[in-house]
């Protein structure tokens, strides 16, 4: 057994380990047999153990061979030789990806462990533990990506996965209505990576990143096309990056992704999915050399999410959108460090702050309430909550505070530019619709508008008297 | 006689209709006619099944029938569609009595050529040409609307009567006319507020990218229509039927409100979910390597149509799960009575889910046969086509397409 057979054991096993876990707990669910807490709690960690396992194992044979660039061939998935089309399945085991895919195992692992606690006896267990495989699966394909269309179906999965997540607790319309929202974002940041595959794989012939990035190893390597080209297809990947890591313009989602339960908000915000758009940019970081432009605009880009993050993570009033916005800061220095070409130490501080903001975001649930009873055990009151009189403050610190509490008015201007006009534009056909085939039918042509929606619950009447609808649910909300 | 076109349709015609009666509830027996629906299905059949466009008219001619019938009994008025159809079918006989008898893509005759286009678009629900669709899925009941529409017959008809007389510019500009019937009718589906229109719309948006890749005419985007063809017969079929299956049970839905019937019918939940991101190529569904093959081949010859599709299945997407969070979330149902899946339903739409991961784990077969497909009907046209580059050197199956309106033999053609 040579060094070669065993790197591809060994990779077969990390992409595997997530696969299989997904259907052992897929099909069950499929053909309505329930697997016990017990059950789906073993078979994650031992999923998680053998990817994790495997994934070190490579490691540890990539250092002692010296290898720094093991790719692990499945062949073709789909091919067309006549068309020279073809889906290639393969991944890559490089300096960026091993890393990445390590620490998705160990975060995954992590937050299983403490979700099988956290969610005892919930009634969306098995859904949580669905979702979790998924997204683990996502996050694996997309750390060990050697072709850009694989790389893209790991990204579509981690976003399905997080937008359910965030809908998870799915009997209360505001988890649902913010569920949607961080999905229509992360589908215009699919299209924008879609499109930028696409366009790569007509410019140099070939999604595989070996060939786009000029066959050198991660993070050498050179573009294989002109820097104008290099600009366009940039910037569409900073805008798929931008919409997945909740950069400035959209970074409206990641308040609203806080409803869903704190194991998958620690795995989003905290760690893997927030960090996928940058681990992106770090895996093309190659294009950024062939075009200064582009490393201009990254660079821009990542300082802005920086200066908003931090701005409005001190004026947030909960522990989970603090530590967000925080989290928002820090993946913008990342870009930066990215733009500057600092590529080592734009991962180094990507995994190191991962690891550290999972751990805050699973302390948060019980933090206040170990203060309080800290606070019961010794008496009086611990430091930092007397009342003073605030300070006066100018009108622009006014302003900057309104600023950071209403996260930018990010989501109320994409609201007023891009989703009401769509919704006025189309409801305005609708109603012409209406008129066309009544005049024709001679009638009231629609059925459809006598159907009552269901009465809203008490909750929903509350909300509408305290809270404009969003986007995507404009006006349901508001009988 | 069946080629490689008309193969898998067949099958997928007769399963849309297994699956159709299968679940179809024995409270909903006196307004679904079984009767009509065999006539139905035997007259689909025979059109997919033909080549001869006299008969392929005739047929869809006939096709027309058991809907209006329908309507009628429920005392509904019948004057949207039956103007859009009455239309269509003229269109299709006064153009087809203008095809001569030596008319090919080299030598095609404009005006019979436009009129057969604008009577197959009328059927496909081009915009603005739409509305008899959406007022079908209003007035008729869902699953006669159903079996009407997702079969695509006009898609077939373009395919036998305009793709082989139609010069390439002719073919380009329907693309673009149903792009943007693509686009409207995505964004229309975001906005519904009912279900049944929502469904319309959204199979419309997905139709409409069907013929943007058919009239493609090259092999990549063609042989991409014609997987997506069939990934959106069965994945629109399958979400159509969970979407039925749901409204047996709860009358017909309003998408303003949140319905929480997750809790009551997961199965149905999760079906809707996979069938409808089957629908727009969720990776690792039948849908995915076929919407690929279909953008790959719009990029080829208009790249701005396919920025314009990737947009649509973004859109699409959106309408999808969002239809998904208002029947089946955003609150608690309380319900009397068990709204669970009886076993016909589960079966057939476990048959469904089996065939869209299936075709999505394995999509090699499907993508090689319909290749195989495309480069056939490409050769039928008898032009040389600057944009393609298949090797003409392998032949498809022992049967290939032929047009019975010209007497062409199939030459080999020169490939860049």
């Amino acid at each position: 057994m040579n060094v070669e057979s065993v790197l591809h054991a060994l990779g077969v096993i990390v992409v595997a380990s997530p696969s299989v876990l997904l259907i052992v707990l897929g099909l069950p669910l499929l053909i309505g047999i329930r697997l016990s807490e017990v059950s789906q709690s073993w078979l994650t960690k031992i999923s998680v153990i053998a990817g994790l396992t495997a994934a070190i194992g490579i490691l540890v044979v990539m250092l002692a061979s010296g290898s720094r660039h093991v790719p692990i061939e499945f062949g073709n998935w789909v091919s067309i030789p006549q068309e020279h089309f073809h889906f290639h399945l393969k991944f890559v085991f490089d300096r960026l990806s091993v890393p990445f895919a390590i620490l998705s195992f160990v975060l995954c692992g992590t937050v299983g462990a403490f979700a099988s606690v956290y969610l005892h006896r919930d009634r969306g267990y098995s859904r949580f533990f669905l979702l979790y495989a998924l997204f683990l699966l996502g996050m694996v394909v997309s750390s060990l990506a050697g072709t850009i269309e694989t790389l893209f179906f790991g990204w579509e999965l981690v976003g399905l996965s997080s937008a359910l997540l965030v809908a998870y607790f799915h009997e209360r319309p505001a988890p649902v209505r913010n569920g949607l929202r961080v999905w229509a974002t992360y589908r215009i940041a699919d299209a924008a990576f879609l499109i930028a595959a696409l366009t790569m794989h007509h410019l140099t012939g070939a999604g595989d990143f070996d060939r786009l990035m000029g066959g050198g190893q991660w993070p050498e390597g050179a573009a294989a096309i002109d820097s104008t080209s290099a600009l366009l297809v940039g910037l569409l990947l900073l805008l798929a990056a931008a919409g997945k890591s909740g950069m400035v313009p959209f970074s409206g989602w990641i308040p609203r992704a806080m409803e869903g339960p704190t194991p998958s908000s620690a795995i989003f915000y905290g760690a893997l999915s927030v960090h996928l758009g940058v681990f992106l940019l770090l895996r093309v970081s190659p294009l950024l050399d062939v075009s200064f432009p582009l490393q201009i605009v990254v660079v821009l880009f990542g300082l802005v999410t920086a200066l908003f993050g931090a701005i409005v993570s001190r004026a947030q009033s909960d522990v989970k959108n603090a530590l967000a916005f925080a989290s928002l800061t820090q993946v913008g220095i990342i870009t930066v460090e990215i733009g500057l070409g600092l590529r080592y130490i734009a991962l180094i501080h990507m995994i190191g702050h991962a690891c550290l903001r999972t751990l805050q975001l699973l302390r948060a649930p019980s933090i206040l309430k170990d203060y309080r009873m800290l606070e019961n055990a010794v008496g009086t009151h611990l430091s930092g909550d007397k009342s003073s009189r605030s300070p006066s403050t100018s009108s622009f610190q006014l302003w900057l505070y309104r600023f950071a509490l209403d996260r930018g008015f990010l989501d109320p201007l994409l609201n007023r530019w891009i989703v009401y006009p769509f919704i006025n534009t189309f409801q305005f056909c609708d109603s012409m619709e209406r008129r066309w085939t009544n005049f024709i039918s001679g009638t009231d042509s629609r059925e459809s508008d006598r159907i009552a929606p269901y009465r809203d619950s008490l909750e929903d009447v509350a909300k509408c008297q305290s809270y404009t609808c969003p986007g995507w649910a404009w006006r349901s909300c508001c009988p | 006689m069946v080629d490689q076109l008309s193969a898998p349709l067949l099958p997928l015609g007769a399963l849309l209709y297994l699956a159709t009666v299968l679940t179809t509830l024995r409270t909903k027996v006196n307004r679904f006619s079984f009767g009509w629906t065999l006539f139905s299905e035997s007259v689909l059949l025979a059109t997919l099944g033909c080549r001869e466009p006299w008969i392929i008219i005739l047929l869809m001619a006939i096709g027309i029938i058991p809907p209006w019938i329908e309507l009628r009994n429920r005392r509904q008025s019948t004057r949207v569609y039956l103007l859009h159809m009455g239309l269509f079918v003229g269109l299709l006989v006064v153009g087809q009595l203008l095809v001569g008898a030596d008319a090919t893509a080299a030598n095609p005759p404009i005006l019979a050529g436009c009129l057969l286009t604008a009577g197959a678009l009328i059927r496909s629900g081009i915009c603005p040409l739409h509305c008899w669709m959406t007022d079908l899925f209003e007035k008729a009941t869902f699953g006669t609307a159903i079996l009407f529409v997702t079969p695509m017959a006009g898609a077939y008809v373009v395919m036998r009567l305009v793709f082989p007389i139609a010069p390439v510019w002719a073919l380009q500009s329907i693309a673009v006319l149903s792009l943007i019937t693509a686009i409207y009718s995505a964004g229309m589906a975001l906005i519904q507020h009912e279900s049944r229109r929502f469904f319309c719309y959204l199979f419309l948006s997905h139709s409409s990218l069907v013929l943007v890749g058919l009239e493609m005419a090259t092999p990549i985007g063609l042989a991409g229509a014609l997987c997506v063809w069939l990934s959106v017969g069965i994945s629109l079929m399958g979400f159509g039927l969970a979407l039925r299956s749901v409204e047996a049970r709860t009358g017909r839905l309003s998408l303003d409100g949140f319905h929480g019937l997750y809790e009551h019918t997961p199965f149905l939940a999760n079906m809707f979910l996979l069938t409808g991101l089957a629908s727009i190529g969720f990776p690792g569904t039948i849908g995915f390597i076929g919407t690929e093959l279909l953008i790959e081949g719009v990029i080829d010859v208009y790249p701005m149509v396919g920025f314009a599709v990737v947009l649509v299945a973004a859109l699409n997407g959106i309408a999808v799960v969002r239809a998904y969070f208002h029947v089946f979330t955003g609150s608690r149902h309380l319900a009397t009575v068990s709204l669970v899946c009886r076993p016909p339903e589960r079966i057939t739409i476990l048959i469904m889910a089996v065939l869209i991961i299936g075709g999505g784990l394995f999509p090699q077969p499907g993508v090689q046969s319909r290749y195989h497909a495309a480069t056939e009907l490409i050769k039928l046209r008898g032009v040389d086509e600057t944009d393609s580059h298949s090797d003409t050197a392998h032949t498809g199956a022992s049967e290939t397409i032929s047009n019975p309106t010209t007497k062409r033999s199939s030459v080999s053609q020169s490939r860049r």
